[in-house]
């Protein structure tokens, strides 16, 4: 066992891992996260993505020792502490973006991450942008509707370079 | 045809209602199964065939037995107790159901096949010990393809039932009194040089649901009854399934359907997992889970459609069709799930299409062989179907150089001949093909890219352009209680709810049919907020759990809203009813005086008025009710349909086929359909774009292989290719609207609309690019490198013709 340390959705927490504890698991079995979920065995459903020091990752290719040190930011700290939805999952919301939502925490995750890399994408950036994550229920146009609806509402209340996009919607920058 | 015309603006039904259910899911506070951890909570992990057909020779458990957090290790001579998994459709007098077990004995049919099962108290610890169990099996000839299964000298998959046919089934049009005979009726056009006879094969391809979210399994046996939460389409079903074949009584278990990550019919099922979780933790007597892996699912969960479809269509020669025989081979795989049989012959009553048919057969050859078991997927039956005949008119369109939009309207039923008793013994209530064909057409810009399409074969353009064309309609909304009887099914088809009217003025809808993406919270609350004049937002649902829930047939067949929405409306009414007497009571008027509307009881000709959540107070208070009322407005209704629900719709593609690489890119897609009056314009949108997603997956990227020897080879998502953002294209769609004659609401079915019509609408298109090049036939999916071998085949063929 292994003792880690990170901050996860701005709480610092510890855990005992085993050397091959994948992350996502830790968040899961360990830290109660289990808002992120598990889609497949070899990384390409997308389902588990979460921010890694700000960085899209799949959770479940990344081994939690690896994480010791760092900031994870899951869908369950994307909004505010008052509830107030992040501008990414208000527009989810509003353009049906999911259905299930099984995908929709990795979706989410990732919609965020490529929004903090380029602000406004097109419509061919976003669908190549969220490839990695696999959606059986929408057909991703509410899926691609909703990441061009938040990437304009970021913008609208932020201007394109806010540096820290996976900070929760409403905080003042 | 827009029916929004007759309901007033504030109607709930027809508005784009934003998702109840969202909030929850977009922020993580979900209740998926494999999230549930119980004290004690021990966890399986399970030990599955590697090979497709062996007598197993031993099983050594002792060195798993003895590993760290072991809590026991079992085979299926070590669980007498466990029961033969069940079927809920016996298809016909001659078919064979081989015994499935949840934990195999003695032998295994196919890779996955569950041989051992190992409780931990971790998951690691269990998926440690169960690579320990050292199974020696001897293995035998495996037959994988349904024809060669057919053979005399086939490898049998059981061979104590002495045959691989599992089934046969047919139906024609001289039995059921709705047209001439076939065998005559092609001979006929044989002999009759004012007609053509087009023979072809068609190749369905084994595909699989796909749902993200992996099943998983808890089972609690530490209270009264036995809780188990599954991530299943079909809680109520499964209760009484797995009652009536495992060592526990149906009163004795509750099933729990969480949130239940997409089925698609792919979690319509009883497996032997749940069985297994179940059996064990009723062994143990502690909570137990098991979730599988992605691989699992593949190996383990029903995979779908997989037939070989033999065709003859005759027709004159102005395009008009005599006559339509149908010959199927269907690959049941190993074992029978619950309605496996039963799901190739859902299409014998739809490979007439929109058409009018004078002489139909249909014939079906259920056959076994050493893969996963196929089952119910989106569509059942249907999209098979679908594509044999949409594929069929295409052929008949070039046979005959005629359009292929023409020949479809030359034969396909008109608007004034609703409802329409069609050659397979269904009668379709209503429909306007031409109407939603002319839409989809004037969307598309059909004249313009035939246009497009001419230059591009005059110019020898490297990249084609090919145009495919589906015209569908199909059956839904399961079903008729009678119709289901007279097919041997094991169930009845109606769905019931019931109202609770809480004092508050509140309302809890409860319902029985289930959740897994289909919006149900919203498009529910939207018919009640109608019906009883409450707000939307003072709606709640509660489903998936047999306790909250007693009475339910579940979710799939797109039985929500025609079949499910209906029982809703009915228990409403039922409690305007109930409010009446006490409204008129309260009033001090007859009950016949009143008018109600939306929620209010108003007194004719005054503006006296009493609502139905005051009604809902005066109730449960129960202070001044008329003598002999019960003090209860809550209601519940039983709906069971008259008749199917028949969504039909136009579906265009464009679709650009390199032909120097094989690559298809599909350009545009157009979709108009009818699937009635629409509840929730945005719900529906949903249905139609995941709909066509996965039609356009199983026609140009998905395929579950096995190589020769029954391993399979398309075990994960690296293999499995299920479309992602950039694989599909921004879907154009549009709605023309016939009421459904079938229900209060004048609504259709929608879920199954998209996997039925697109995979033919996609194929068509491909061969209508490659004709010119003599390529005549492609089977799915259409991958790079098969189009590009079929060109080449052409190629080569027509050069050595010269
Ligand atoms: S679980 Fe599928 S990519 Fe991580
Ligand atoms: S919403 Fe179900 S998988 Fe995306």
């Amino acid at each position: 066992m292994v003792s880690i340390r990170l901050t996860v959705d701005n709480v610092e927490r510890t855990a005992e891992v085993e050397p091959r504890t994948l992350l996502v698991h830790a968040l899961r079995e360990q830290l109660g996260k289990v808002g992120t979920v598990v889609g497949c065995d070899t990384s390409n459903c997308g389902a588990c993505t979460v921010l890694l020091d700000g960085e899209s990752v799949k959770s479940c290719s990344v081994l939690a020792v690896q994480a010791d040190g760092s900031t994870v930011d899951t869908v369950q700290g994307l909004a505010q502490p008052d509830g107030t939805l992040h501008p990414i999952q208000q527009a989810f919301h509003e353009h049906h973006g999911l259905q299930c939502g099984y995908c929709t925490p990795g979706m989410l995750m990732r919609a965020v991450c490529l929004l903090s890399e380029n602000p406004t994408p097109t419509e061919e950036e976003v669908r190549h942008g969220m490839e990695g994550n696999m959606c059986r229920c929408t057909g991703y146009q509410g899926i691609v509707d909703a990441v061009m609806a938040a990437s304009q509402a970021m913008s609208d209340s932020y201007g394109a370079n806010q540096s820290s996009i996976a900070e929760p919607a409403g905080v003042a920058s | 045809m827009t029916t929004t015309a007759d309901r007033p603006d504030t109607a709930e039904v027809g508005q784009s209602r934003l998702r109840k259910e969202d909030r929850r899911l977009l922020t993580g506070r979900t209740r998926w199964t494999d999230n549930l951890e119980l004290p004690g909570m021990v966890h399986l992990a399970l030990v599955r065939s590697p090979v497709a057909n062996a007598t197993i020779t031993g099983i050594d458990t002792t060195e798993a037995a003895a590993a760290p957090g072991v809590v026991g290790v079992w085979t299926g001579e070590d669980l007498p107790e466990q029961g033969a998994m069940p079927i809920a459709w016996t298809v016909s007098d001659n078919l064979k159901v081989p015994s499935l077990m949840p934990l195999a004995v003695g032998t295994v049919k196919h890779v996955g096949d569950v041989v051992a099962v190992v409780a931990a108290t971790s998951k690691d610890a269990a998926d440690d010990a169960a690579g320990m169990v050292d199974v020696s099996y001897d293995e035998l000839l495996v037959v994988m393809d349904p024809i060669a299964a057919l053979e005399a000298d086939s490898p049998l998959v059981h061979p104590e039932l002495g045959t691989n046919v599992c089934a046969t089934w047919g139906m024609d049009s001289v039995a059921l009194g709705t047209g001439g005979d076939v065998e005559e009726a092609i001979r006929a056009a044989e002999a009759d040089p004012d007609q053509v006879v087009i023979r072809r094969t068609l190749r369905q391809n084994r595909i699989t649901p796909a749902f993200v979210e992996p099943r998983s399994i808890v089972v609690d046996p530490t209270a009264e009854q036995v809780t188990m939460w599954s991530a299943t389409q079909v809680p109520h079903i499964l209760r009484i399934l797995l009652a009536m074949t495992q060592p526990v009584d149906e009163h004795e278990l509750r099933v729990i359907a969480p949130d239940v990550g997409g089925g698609f019919g792919g979690k319509l099922q009883a497996t032997r997992e749940e069985a297994l979780v179940l059996l064990i933790a009723l062994r143990l007597q502690l909570p137990v889970k098991y979730t599988e892996t992605r691989m699992e699912s593949m190996q383990s969960a029903h995979h779908a459609r997989d037939q070989v479809q033999r065709l003859t269509l005759a027709a004159r020669k102005d395009g008009t069709i005599t006559a339509f025989d149908v010959d199927l081979v269907a690959d049941m795989g190993a074992y029978l799930g619950i309605l496996t049989a039963g799901i190739p012959l859902l299409g014998g009553f739809m490979f007439n299409g929109i058409y009018k048919i004078p002489a139909y057969r249909f014939f079906c050859t259920d056959v076994f062989t050493n893969k996963v078991m196929t089952d119910a997927y989106r569509g059942a039956g249907k999209p098979e179907a679908t594509f044999g005949i949409e594929r069929m008119m295409d052929e008949l369109a070039v046979e005959l150089g005629l359009d292929p939009i023409e020949v479809r309207r030359r034969n396909w039923i008109n608007p004034d001949e609703f409802p329409y008793a069609t050659v397979a013994g269904l009668t379709y209530d209503s429909g306007n093909y031409d109407q939603a064909t002319d839409r989809a057409l004037e969307l598309f810009d059909y004249d313009g890219l035939r246009a497009e399409q001419a230059r591009r074969r005059e110019s020898n353009d490297p990249v084609q352009l090919g145009i495919g064309v589906c015209t569908f309609v199909e059956l839904s909304g399961l079903a008729p209680s009678r119709v289901l009887g007279s097919l041997n099914y094991g169930s009845g088809g109606w769905e019931h709810a019931s109202i609770r009217m809480l004092p508050t003025g509140k309302v809890e809808v409860a319902a029985g049919t289930t959740p897994h993406g289909q919006g149900h919270a919203t498009a529910f609350a939207q018919l009640v907020s109608d019906e009883l004049g409450i707000p939307f937002e003072d709606i709640t649902l509660i489903s998936g759990d047999t306790a909250t829930v007693p009475r339910g047939m579940d979710t799939y067949g797109s039985r929500s809203l025609v079949v499910g929405g209906m029982a809703i409306v009915g228990a409403a009414r039922r409690v305007v009813e109930k409010a009446r007497p006490l409204a008129a009571h309260l009033l001090e008027a007859d009950p016949n005086d009143l008018e109600y509307d939306r929620g209010t009881f108003t007194v004719r000709g005054t503006d006296t008025s009493k609502t139905i959540p005051e009604i809902a107070l005066a109730m449960w208070l129960a202070h001044d009710l008329p003598d002999g009322m019960e003090a209860c407005l809550d209601s519940e209704s039983t709906f069971d349909p008259e008749n199917f629900s028949y969504p039909t719709g136009t579906h265009l593609a464009a679709v650009e086929v390199d032909t120097e690489t094989g690559k298809v890119t599909l350009r545009d897609y157009v979709c108009v359909q009818d699937v009635g009056v629409l509840v929730n314009p945005m719900i529906v949108d949903g249905q139609v774009h995941g709909g066509l997603t996965q039609g356009i997956g199983q026609a140009m990227y998905e395929e579950i292989r096995y190589s020769e020897d029954g391993q399979l080879t398309s075990g994960s998502l690296a293999d499995y290719l299920v479309p992602h953002a950039p694989d599909v294209p921004r879907y154009r769609t549009d709605t023309t609207v016939t009421h459904a004659t079938t229900n209060t609401l004048g609504v259709k079915a929608v879920g199954e609309t998209g996997t039925t019509a697109a995979p033919p609408a996609i194929v068509n298109g491909v061969l209508d690019a490659l004709r010119p090049l003599g390529v005549t036939d492609i089977t799915m999916p259409t991958t790079p490198l098969k189009v590009w071998s079929a060109i080449q085949a052409a190629r080569s063929e027509k050069g050595g013709a010269s």
